[in-house]
């Protein structure tokens, strides 16, 4: 089995199959590289729209060319893929035109999201109809139709998967061509207004072109599932990046992944779906990549906020313990060690005592016997928390006019982001003194009274003045 | 062919009722779906529980209705949760999250049901889009004493009834509840629906009410969709009620409105499908029912964008005729007083004034209203007012020279550009304004381009402006 596969993927199981796999891959390509613009232009559910507005094209073009099967040229059949996929362009244009008609005749009331599923329920029922007219057809069977339901690439011969895979080429290119226009239009389609593009002529271009894959996909994955290849790898790729290019780049890449694996592993047994299977493996691909992209997957996303949450819980413990230090001390100098239980008391609100073994593990603290004292280290840290504190607090009564009995709350939230320029630039503001050089960082006053911890609620406040907080 | 009574009671009625009721639960859900811009949830909805009821059988090994249920209703609730952690905690766009999950989700179900265990099972992809409504008829069964109704009397027969088709009841149940629990959220998700932060002040959680409306989705889909095909949930969850919606501004009313539309496209839908064939020729031959009640609920969307009495095409059409016609003999009257007013003695051909009002069938609609109004007459071979007319043109000169006065004195607008807003101001300018705008420039006789302004109700021909000779330089 795995021996299968690994002859499928390197394109040694036969002609037939290795151009059907490059087919899929090219269509995946194209997709992706088309989807991107789509899912920019929030337009991703019309190539669902259009991808069922396929099927009374096809059924219709059966019909419509079974009944003029005189008028068809030497060695075309109604069947033939060429007169089905025509008719399946056609039907899928009249249906991004109905969804614009709907939208714009019934004034806005009706809005785009109800037009695509209008169009999309409606246009399939059509065809459903249309099927069942070709059933009850004495000639004609529907076998061979249904196929483009969910695809079948299996049932592909070389000419069609050449056919497939000159078309994605096309469209492909197209995309690449216009790569320019497309941008403007995605990013900002009022500035292209204004500069002078057709943005109604590049709106309709881009849907041609989502025509144009969900068209040629039918027979590789299938009209229901073909969307899929037009959304997921776009949708995966904007995980990994922040820039078009590089966006239309991974996409192209999920997308023909997805196709080359997905067709070479359907391809193994008789009968396994390959449309699902396709759609499945950009859908495994999309999963990895919300997980494990670094800028917007989840697991960095929710790193990044355990280490911030982290820094948080450090910067207020350490605050916590220097500003019950100050307490402790005399005039200028902080107290150098604390009793364990006044410790405990200062770090209530982030963990209490077991707080206080976290931060002997990581060093900030030393624990004498029945003493807590921070260490030269811990000392350094939460001389610099307290004093961002302190300068935002100073920042905000001196420049913003706050009262001091309201900038606790503010300055807690903003100390942890000050970054050194901004404190340079606090200091700058407030014409505070640099730090000193042996002394580490010099701690402003605090512009309000040291909050007590619960465990002595019947100390008396302390006013704040300018020789700093007082025993 | 149109069938005896006898006939549609025994073979059609169980698949006409069956349909409707799906169609009309299907309606009042989505009445509020497409209110709220949700309308590609039973899209969503509809695509995912093709795993849930592929898993579902796995599960049991059988393919009872419970399970089914249970299984897709499951797998519906999955989608819509995954498609909301999507684009609330990855921040993927609403519409290609959605995409995703349903896309994948529905691959998922194709892959299962490609498995060798479900192939001998008579559920494929194809029923689930399709719908098995065909096969919901009455069955007769000797041994449980129930028959096939045949007289409109059989009908309240409870050996009959006792023998109404398992889908049919299913469909009777979840329209009963999912009807009691709409009336009886009805304020809240009304509510939730027009001001979703009101609904949150007032203690109303719209994530509740989001859920509610969800699940109430997912059990009019998935109980529809067995009978029907998730084609058709699709197309009543939206047509019917996009349909009322342009044809009423009430809530309550849109529901009721969208349940009959619903009703009706079933009907017509069906009879077509059944019976059309045979109509037209091709007897014994029957089309798919369920995609001919989609066309059919498409074609009553169309017929209501197009006909609704105040928001349909036409009707908005034809509002916008008349008010151009209004406005294009007002400025007919206004410019023959002009022409007077410079030369008593001058009339304007009525080629002229068609020219003069931009030509068309408004400027000729527009004659004839002022003719058939008297207030013009045909003179020689051109137009002149009558007194009447005169009166209405020189209140709308007054009305005009009034605005242009007041934007030059009171905007201070240049006089070069007052014209053209004047032009569009007068015909919405109300008599009571009118005295303000008097009032607002009162020792103003003149306007900015130096034509006298004509007194409020003085009868007779215009007064001649002292320099009033030049060409004017509007109309």
């Amino acid at each position: 089995m795995l021996e299968d596969l690994l002859r499928i993927l390197t394109f040694r199981a036969g002609y037939t199959a290795g151009v059907v796999v490059a087919g899929c891959t090219l269509l995946g390509v194209a997709s992706g590289l088309i989807g991107c613009f789509g899912l920019l232009r929030r337009r991703s559910l019309m190539g669902d729209a259009l991808a069922h507005a396929t099927l009374p094209g096809v059924a219709g073009a059966f019909l419509i060319a079974s009944a003029l099967a005189w008028l068809l040229p030497e060695g075309v059949q109604p069947k033939s893929l060429g007169v089905l996929l025509t008719g399946a362009g056609v039907s899928a244009a009249l249906g991004v035109l109905s969804v614009h008609g709907i939208v714009r005749g019934s004034g806005g009331r009706v809005r785009e999201d109800a037009a695509i599923g209008v169009v999309l329920s409606v246009f399939f029922g059509l065809g459903y109809v249309l099927l069942s007219v070709v059933q009850a057809m004495p000639t004609g069977t529907q076998a061979g139709l249904k196929t483009f339901l969910f695809g079948q690439p299996a049932a592909m011969s070389v000419r069609d998967a050449q056919t497939l895979a000159i078309v994605a080429a096309v469209a492909m290119v197209a995309a690449l061509a216009l790569y320019k226009e497309f941008r403007l239009l995605c990013f900002d389609e009022e500035f292209a207004r204004v500069q002078g593009w057709p943005t109604g002529g590049l709106d309709l271009a881009m849907m041609a072109l989502v025509v144009l894959v969900v068209v040629v996909g039918l027979q590789a994955v299938g009209l229901v599932l073909v969307v899929a290849l037009l959304i997921v790898p776009p949708a995966a790729a904007r995980f990994w990046t922040d820039r078009l290019g590089a966006m239309l780049a991974i996409s192209a890449g999920i997308g023909g992944g997805a196709g080359f694996v997905g067709v070479s592993i359907s391809a193994l047994r008789p009968g396994l779906p390959a449309g699902a299977i396709v759609v499945l493996s950009a859908a495994a691909l999309f999963a990895a990549s919300a997980l494990c992209s670094p800028r917007h997957g989840l697991l960095g996303r929710w790193s990044r906020h355990a280490s911030l949450t982290r820094r948080i819980r450090l910067d207020h413990a350490l605050r916590a313990l220097y500003e019950r230090l100050e307490v402790a001390g005399t005039g200028q100098s902080p107290a150098s060690a604390l009793p364990r239980q006044d410790a405990g008391a200062a770090l209530t609100g982030v963990g209490g005592a077991s707080a206080i073994r976290w931060l002997a593990r990581i060093g900030h603290v030393r624990e004498d016997g029945d003493c807590v004292a921070l260490t030269p280290s811990g000392l350094l840290a939460a001389a610099r928390a307290v004093r961002n504190h302190r300068l935002w607090e100073q920042y905000l009564v001196t420049h913003a006019d706050l009262a001091p009995s309201h900038v606790d709350r503010s300055a807690d939230m903003i100390e942890h982001v000050l970054s050194p320029e901004m404190v340079r630039e606090l200091e700058a503001a407030l014409e505070s003194e640099a730090e000193g050089a042996e002394h580490g960082p010099r701690v402003p006053t605090s512009v309000h009274p040291i909050r007590h911890a619960a465990s002595e609620p019947h100390a008396a406040p302390r006013s704040s003045t300018e020789e700093g907080p007082r025993a | 062919m149109i069938p005896s009574l006898a006939e549609f009671l025994a073979i059609d009625l169980a698949a006409v009722v069956t349909a409707c009721l799906c169609a009309a639960t299907c309606a009042i859900v989505g009445s509020f779906l497409v209110l709220r811009r949700q309308a590609l949830l039973g899209d969503s909805i509809a695509h995912s529980v093709l795993p849930g009821l592929a898993a579902a059988f796995l599960i049991v090994g059988s393919r009872g209705s419970v399970p089914m249920f249970i299984g897709a209703l499951v797998a519906g609730i999955i989608s819509t949760v995954l498609s909301e952690g999507l684009r609330r905690i990855a921040r993927v766009e609403s519409g290609a999250a959605m995409g995703v999950v349903f896309s994948t989700m529905f691959a998922l179900g194709v892959l299962l049901m490609s498995l060798p265990r479900m192939r001998t099972v008579d559920l494929d992809a194809d029923c689930v889009l399709n719908g098995v409504l065909e096969t919901v008829v009455w069955t007769a069964d000797t041994a449980r004493g129930t028959r096939v109704p045949t007289t409109l009397a059989d009908l309240l027969d409870p050996g009959v009834l006792a023998g109404a088709p398992q889908q049919l009841v299913t469909a009777l149940v979840v329209f009963v509840v999912v009807g009691c629990v709409v009336l009886a959220l009805y304020k809240e998700l009304t509510l939730a629906s027009f001001d979703g932060g009101l609904a949150a002040a007032l203690g109303f959680p719209p994530w509740l009410l989001h859920t509610v409306l969800v699940v109430l989705a997912a059990s009019a889909s998935v109980a529809s969709f067995e009978v029907v095909g998730s084609i058709l949930v699709i197309a009543m969850l939206i047509c019917p009620a996009a349909s009322a919606r342009m044809c009423t501004d009430r809530l309550t009313s849109q529901i009721a409105v969208a349940v009959l539309f619903s009703v009706l496209s079933v009907l017509s839908g069906y009879c077509a499908a059944a019976f059309g064939p045979g109509l037209v020729g091709f007897p014994g031959t029957t089309l798919s029912a369920a995609g001919m009640i989609t066309v059919a609920a498409g074609l009553l969307l169309v017929a209501a964008i197009l006909l609704a009495p105040v928001h349909g095409l036409l009707a908005r059409s034809a509002r916008t005729f008349r008010l151009g016609v209004t406005i294009a003999r007002e400025d007919l009257l206004a410019m023959l007083y002009r022409v007077e007013e410079s030369n008593p003695h001058q009339t304007l051909r009525r080629d002229q004034v068609i020219q003069g009002l931009g030509g068309g069938v408004v400027a000729r609609s527009a004659i004839r209203s002022a003719l058939s109004r008297g207030e013009i007459v045909p003179a020689g071979h051109g137009l002149t007012l009558t007194d009447p007319g005169r009166a209405a043109a020189r209140a709308l000169v007054r009305t005009h020279r009034l605005w242009e006065s007041y934007l030059v004195h009171e905007l201070g607008l240049r006089p070069d550009h007052v014209h053209r807003a004047a032009m569009d101001l007068e015909h919405h300018t109300t008599p009571a304004m009118v005295q303000d705008l008097a009032s607002a420039v009162p020792s103003v006789t003149d306007d900015p381009h130096g034509r006298r302004i004509p007194d409020a109700g003085l009868e007779g021909s215009p007064a001649r402006s002292a320099r009033g000779n030049g060409p004017e330089p509007g109309r």
